[in-house]
C-alpha cells in the first residue's frame, strides 16, 4: 500500500517591529533554512484567515508565539521560557498540555486588534478547518517595546524551540 | 422645574477597528455632548516622515494600517509623483488598480462578515455567526482569501505589501503570474454575488442621512486610485487644491482630528462613492446594485453593508478585467526625480477618500507631510448621526442605547488606527 506523506506546516505568528513579539518569525525563518521544501514554513502576523489557509489540510502544523504573562507579577513568567500546548497528548514534562488542558476563550471580539490564534483555532474547530494536529509553542516576552531584535533571554529561547521544532517535523 | 442629565460610556467599542470610546451626554431628552474618543495614542507618522528620503513614504505609511496599506501607497506614490511631476503610463495605473482591487475585496469582507453582519443577525461575533451560518462564514472566508491573493501576487505579500514604489512596482508579475489569479476571483464572483444577495435581504432601520457626500471621481471609471474631487453640492476641485477647502482640526476628546468641507460637516466612503458614481458600475455589479434596490444614491448608512457588497463584486469583475488586457509593464517603475517641492496626492481607501501631501528640501528629504485619513474626515457625520439616535429615543435604556450606538458607528466602519495617526461608550443622563 503507497503510503501519503504527511503534510506538515510550520506558522510564526508576531511582529518583528515589537522586539520578543518577533520570536515566532526568527524562529520560522530558521526552520526554513533546515527543512526540505514540502515542509510549509510562515511568517504570519496573527490574523486568523491567513492561517486557516496556511494549514489547511495540514496533518501537523507546528505554531510559534510570543506570550506576555501577569505582568502584576513578573516573577512568574521568567523571561524565555519555553511553553508548548498539544491538542493531542503529554509528551513530556516541560509545559505540555493535552486538549483537555487547553481551554480556548476566544470570548468577543472587540476590535480587529482582538482577532488572533484563539480565534484562528475557534473559527478552525467550528468550521472544520484545523489541521490534524496543532502543537503551539510559546515564548515569554521580556520586551515588547518598539524596533527590532530579540532580547537575550528570547534569543536563547528561540534557539531552543528552534531544536524542538525541528525534532517535531522529524517525529512527525 | 427640575432637569435631568444622563451620562453614559462604552468604554471599548466592540467590531471596530482598532479602539475607541464613546460618552453621551443627555439633559432633558437633548443629546448635550456625544464624543466619540479616539485614544489610541497619536502615532506622529506625519512628525516621523520628516527627515525620511522622498522614495520612503510608501513603505512608511503602509504601516499606519494592517488593513488598507494599498490605499497609503497609493495616495503616497500619487503625491510623490505629482511631485516628481510624473504621469505613469496606463500599464502601471492598471497594476496598480489590480492590486487596489484586492485591498478593496479583503478590507469589505473583513467588515462586513466579521464586524457589521452580526448586527442584523443578533449574534455578537462572527465566531457565534460561524456556529449558527457556517456557510456565511466560509463565503467571506473564501472572498477573503481572493482578496488577499491579489495583494500577495501583486504585492509580495497580503499585509503591508513590498513591491510598491514611487513611480510604480519594484516588480511586474507576467501574464502566467497573474493567470492562476484569474481562476481564483472567478471562483470568487459567485460568492461576491451571493453576499449581496444575503446582505441585501437584512432588515435594515429607516435612516436617510443628509450628510455632504465628498469622493474621488474618474471621467472614465468607478474611482479607486485616483481621480479629482467632487460632492453632492457640486463641489470640485483637484488633489492640489483639496487643503485648500478641507480643514482638519483639534477636539478635546479625541487622538484624531475632525474636518470640514469649506466649514461644512462632510461624509467620505462607500456611501459617497456610490452615491456619486453609481453610475460607471458596470456588469454584474450594476445588476447586484439593482437587484438589491439600491437606486442611484444610498443615504442609509445602515445599507452600507450592500454598498461594500456591491464594490466587491466591482472589484473582482474589474480585477477580471485588467488581468484579462493585462500588458506588464516595462520597466516596471517610471523613472522620478524631484521637480516641484510640493506634491499631492489622494485615493479611495476602502472606508473613503484618503490625502497625502508632502514637502521636499533641497536634499529630496521630506520637510513637511499631512495625511488626511477618512475616519478623521467622517467623525463630525458619525457625531451627528449618533446625536440625532440618541435624542429620538430618549426612554432607551443604557444598554438599548449602547446597542444602537455602536451600531451606528460601524456603519461608517471606522478606522481608528488610521485615524490617530480609535473605541470605549459613556452616557451621561441630566
Amino acid at each position: 500500500m503507497k503510503t501519503v506523506p504527511m503534510r506538515t506546516v510550520v506558522l510564526g505568528l508576531g511582529n518583528e517591529y515589537r522586539r520578543d513579539d518577533g520570536v515566532g518569525h526568527v524562529v520560522a525563518r530558521e526552520v526554513a533554512s533546515r527543512v526540505t521544501p514540502d515542509v510549509g514554513v510562515y511568517a504570519v502576523d496573527g490574523e486568523p484567515t491567513r492561517m486557516l489557509d496556511a494549514w489547511d489540510g495540514a496533518d501537523l502544523a507546528i505554531l510559534i508565539d510570543s506570550a506576555v504573562g501577569d505582568s502584576s507579577r513578573p516573577e512568574t513568567v521568567p523571561s524565555g521560557t519555553v511553553h508548548r500546548v498539544e491538542s493531542v497528548h503529554r509528551v513530556d514534562s516541560v509545559h505540555r498540555f493535552d486538549s483537555g488542558d487547553v481551554t480556548l476563550s476566544p470570548g468577543a471580539a472587540t476590535s480587529t486588534h482582538g482577532f488572533g490564534l484563539i480565534t484562528a483555532l475557534e473559527l478552525g474547530r467550528l468550521l472544520d478547518r484545523l489541521p490534524h494536529r496543532w502543537v503551539l509553542y510559546t515564548v515569554d516576552a521580556a520586551d515588547v517595546g518598539f524596533g527590532c531584535g530579540l532580547s537575550r533571554a528570547t534569543a536563547r529561547a528561540a534557539d531552543r524551540v528552534v531544536a524542538a521544532v525541528l525534532e517535531e517535523i522529524a517525529r512527525g | 422645574m427640575t432637569s435631568s442629565r444622563r451620562e453614559m460610556t462604552v468604554r471599548a467599542l466592540a467590531r471596530v477597528e482598532g479602539e475607541g470610546r464613546l460618552d453621551i451626554t443627555v439633559r432633558d431628552g437633548h443629546a448635550e455632548r456625544v464624543d466619540l474618543a479616539i485614544y489610541e495614542p497619536p502615532r506622529f507618522f506625519e512628525s516621523f516622515l520628516r527627515g525620511r528620503h522622498y522614495l520612503e513614504p510608501p513603505d512608511i505609511t503602509s504601516r499606519i494600517c494592517g488593513i488598507c496599506p494599498v490605499a497609503y501607497q497609493v495616495s503616497a506614490c500619487n503625491a510623490l509623483e505629482d511631485a516628481c511631476g510624473v504621469i505613469v503610463d496606463d500599464d502601471i495605473v492598471d497594476l496598480r488598480r489590480l492590486l487596489y482591487c484586492g485591498e478593496w475585496i479583503a478590507s469589505h469582507v473583513l467588515h462586513i462578515y466579521f464586524l457589521h453582519a452580526p448586527d442584523f443577525l443578533g449574534v455578537p461575533d462572527s465566531i457565534e455567526l460561524a456556529r449558527t451560518d457556517r456557510a456565511a462564514i466560509e463565503r467571506g472566508l473564501a472572498l477573503k482569501k481572493a482578496g488577499n491573493a491579489v495583494l500577495d501576487v501583486v504585492g509580495g505579500r497580503p499585509i503591508h505589501p513590498v513591491n510598491v514604489r514611487v513611480g510604480g512596482f519594484h516588480h511586474a508579475p507576467t501574464r502566467a503570474e497573474l493567470a492562476p489569479l484569474a481562476a481564483q476571483l472567478e471562483a470568487a464572483l459567485d460568492h461576491a454575488v451571493a453576499t449581496v444577495d444575503w446582505v441585501s435581504s437584512f432588515d435594515c432601520p429607516d435612516f436617510d442621512v443628509g450628510h455632504e457626500f465628498l469622493a474621488l471621481q474618474h471621467p472614465s471609471r468607478y474611482a479607486i486610485e485616483d481621480g479629482d474631487i467632487v460632492s453632492t453640492s457640486g463641489f470640485h476641485c483637484t488633489a492640489s487644491e483639496f487643503a485648500q477647502h478641507v480643514s482638519e482640526h483639534q477636539v478635546p476628546h479625541s487622538t484624531a482630528l475632525h474636518a470640514t468641507l469649506d466649514g461644512r460637516r462632510y461624509l467620505t466612503g462607500p456611501l459617497a462613492r456610490y452615491s456619486l458614481n453609481s453610475g460607471q458600475l458596470t456588469g454584474q455589479a450594476a445588476a447586484s446594485a439593482a437587484s438589491a434596490g439600491l437606486g442611484p444614491r444610498c443615504r442609509n448608512p445602515y445599507r452600507s453593508i450592500v454598498v461594500r457588497a456591491v464594490e466587491v463584486v466591482y472589484a473582482l469583475e474589474e480585477a477580471l478585467r485588467i488581468i484579462d488586457r493585462y500588458r506588464r509593464p516595462t520597466p516596471p517603475a517610471a523613472a522620478v526625480s524631484p521637480v516641484r517641492r510640493v506634491g499631492h496626492g489622494v485615493s479611495e481607501a476602502p472606508r473613503g477618500l484618503l490625502y497625502h501631501r508632502y514637502e521636499l528640501d533641497a536634499d529630496d528629504l521630506v520637510a513637511a507631510a499631512a495625511i488626511v485619513p477618512p475616519t478623521s474626515q467622517n467623525q463630525a457625520a458619525i457625531e451627528h448621526d449618533l446625536c440625532r439616535a440618541v435624542e429620538a429615543n430618549p426612554a432607551a435604556s443604557n444598554e438599548d442605547l449602547t446597542t444602537m450606538c455602536e451600531r451606528i458607528i460601524r456603519n461608517y466602519d471606522p478606522c481608528i488606527s488610521c485615524a490617530t495617526h480609535f473605541l470605549t461608550l459613556t452616557v451621561h443622563h441630566r
